[in-house]
């Protein structure tokens, strides 16, 4: 199995964000990690290559500072990585990431392309959808579970509130999936070396732009959320503000 | 006149009660652009729903029928309303943000060469020009976004951005349309199985008055235990973000969240939880939410009555123990 991982390197979760002056996005100097949903992704094709043997490819869409996310990634096994560098990168609706990482990987034949279901960033959910009707392939959201069959393979997509369907589908095929579909594994040490000896393909704007065009939809403005609630924050040392809620609990909210 | 399409989410015939925020949503949209507001039911044999979507405040109703489009699958679903939306084109198509319409409306979008504002969660309408809000960056932000294409825009709304029990019914029913679609038959590449739940679902935390959540800043399953005991000290239920369940830290039946239960409960006390949308969606209905976390930036602080701002480790054991005191 050849396996295609689409990866985004996104603000640390519990990275303190700051607006820009334009108020238009973050400012960037931030510390950065990888999408949650993506490492499960990385982690699930690398188990399937595992059973099945193959290659997996992992592809990003970023600055220079995304090269990271790749590295993690052949460090834990990928086996070659693909890098679409530019700032602009940053920039695009899901449409356009799409369409740049289909430009990039026109010349190969995947059986499964991985993208995580979406981004703690933008939140779209779509680019691995897009990504699939691009490239005339089925797809199917959230899984939870990947096995092989005779014609293709069954997945587990994940529906709302506990419930769970298995799709069968023909392969090459697009997944989006889901976080704790697997257990993550660490990288290494001689994983981390043998990362550095790996292909990395390097791809400008330049060479897929003619693919891309405008984006469609456009970040007016970015701003902290307006609070529809009266947030009353309790402060002072633990004993006191353990005292204070448990006034607020007794006589404002009635539960105990 | 520019038309407004909402489509009503049905699955295995049944209507699913989030279209009505949706209706009520385009209905808000209709009443202050002046545009036509019609609705859509996609399916096998839902002419039902079409007549109980009829009785609302609408232009008109289309039954969008195929025999293949029952199962549902993202192939037939995107299809049929590429032709569809062919012969009675809108300038705006609205749907609920649900696992289905995530699933195909990426699709049908792109196959028009057009694309979808997803999860949105408001909408303006300035100067002749309508802006869409969706969060960003687990909601630490929220961005006015323009739709910049030639249409038609596609809008998906989080479920709860607009109230269920606003949609205004009719004077008289709307007109039912029904519109057979021919799906051929090499379209439709997945085959789905039939719907299930993994196991029955041992607590039922819909029922519970007091919950108390624990997210990332649990930190170690056996840290599990303080936050049991809080519980315990309050007569609630425990329960955990998403993270925490897909650790294995607690079951999966007591995930709160899109994917897992929804809650209203008298009071939520959220223990290091960061307040993703996803679990947002799943708890912001509750009476009352008190939220504890490190972070003074974490969203959940936007939707919390009480906010405490420190270490969890600190302030849970005292706060047992004067729960444990008050209750005697």
């Amino acid at each position: 199995m050849k396996i295609l991982v689409c990866m985004k390197q996104v603000p640390q979760k519990d990275a303190p964000l700051k607006l820009n002056e334009a108020g238009t996005w973050i400012r960037e100097d931030v510390s950065y990690e990888v999408n949650e949903p993506d490492a499960f992704a990385l982690e699930e094709a690398l188990r399937q290559k595992e059973k099945h043997t193959g290659e997996v490819v992992v592809v990003t869409a970023g600055p220079a500072r995304a090269l990271q996310v790749l590295r993690e990634a052949l460090a834990k096994g990928a086996d070659r990585a693909i890098h679409l560098e530019d700032d602009a990168f940053v920039g695009l609706d899901a449409y356009n990431t799409a369409r740049a990482i289909a430009a990039a990987i026109e010349d190969e034949k995947f059986d499964l392309i991985f993208t995580g279901l979406q981004s703690d960033d933008y939140g779209y959910a779509q680019t691995g959808v897009i990504l699939a009707q691009i490239l005339g392939l089925p797809h199917a959201t959230i899984i939870m579970q990947i096995e092989k069959t005779g014609g293709g393979i069954r997945v587990k997509r994940e529906l709302e509130a506990g419930f769970f369907q298995f799709v069968d589908m023909p392969l090459p095929a697009v997944l989006t999936i889901q976080s704790g579909i697997n257990k993550l594994r660490y990288a290494t040490l001689i994983g981390i070396k043998q990362a550095k000896t790996k292909p990395l393909r390097k791809v400008t704007l330049a060479e897929v732009q003619s693919s891309m065009g405008a984006n469609l939809q456009k970040i007016e403005k970015l701003y902290v959320p307006q609070k529809t609630k009266n947030t009353e924050f309790l402060e002072g040392p633990p004993a006191e503000v353990a005292k204070k809620l448990l006034d607020k609990l007794k006589n404002e909210l009635r539960v105990i | 006149m520019d038309t407004i399409l909402v489509i009503v989410e049905q699955r295995e015939g049944k209507l699913n009660r989030v279209s009505w925020e949706t209706i009520a949503a385009g209905q808000a949209i209709a009443a202050q652009t002046g545009w036509t507001l019609e609705a859509a039911v996609v399916g096998s044999g839902v002419a039902a729903i079409a007549s109980e979507v009829a009785a609302k405040k609408l232009a008109k109703v289309y039954d969008v029928e195929s025999l293949r489009l029952e199962p549902y699958t993202p192939d037939a679903f995107a299809y049929a309303l590429q032709e569809f939306l062919g012969k009675h084109p809108a300038k705006l198509v609205l749907m609920p943000h649900t696992y289905q319409v995530r699933d195909f409306v990426p699709k049908l979008a792109t196959a028009l060469q057009t694309t979808a504002i997803s999860d949105a969660i408001g909408y303006r309408y300035e100067c002749g020009k309508l802006v869409f809000t969706r969060q960003m960056f687990q909601g630490k932000f929220v961005a006015d976004v323009s739709f910049a294409g030639s249409g038609p825009c596609f809008v998906t709304f989080q479920n709860g951005s607009f109230r269920a029990d606003k949609v205004e019914a009719g004077a008289t029913p709307a007109p039912v349309e029904t519109v057979n679609v021919e799906v051929p038959d090499n379209i439709v590449r997945n085959q789905p199985q039939a719907v299930f739940k993994e196991a029955k679902q041992a607590v039922d935390l819909t029922q519970a008055e007091i919950i108390v959540s624990v997210g990332r800043g649990i930190k170690e399953q056996k840290n599990i235990e303080l936050a049991k005991q809080l519980a315990d000290a309050l007569g609630g239920e425990l329960a955990a973000s998403r993270p925490i369940c897909d650790n294995g830290w607690l079951p999966m039946d007591r995930q709160i969240g899109s994917s897992g239960q929804t809650v209203a409960p008298k009071l939520y006390l959220a223990l290091g939880i960061s307040g993703a949308i996803q679990h947002i969606v799943g708890m912001k209905g509750s009476r009352s939410i008190v939220a504890i976390n490190k972070d003074s930036e974490a969203p959940i602080f936007e939707i919390a009555d009480y906010a405490v701002v420190g270490n969890l480790f600190d302030i849970v054991p005292p706060l047992i123990e004067e729960v444990k005191k008050a209750k005697g």
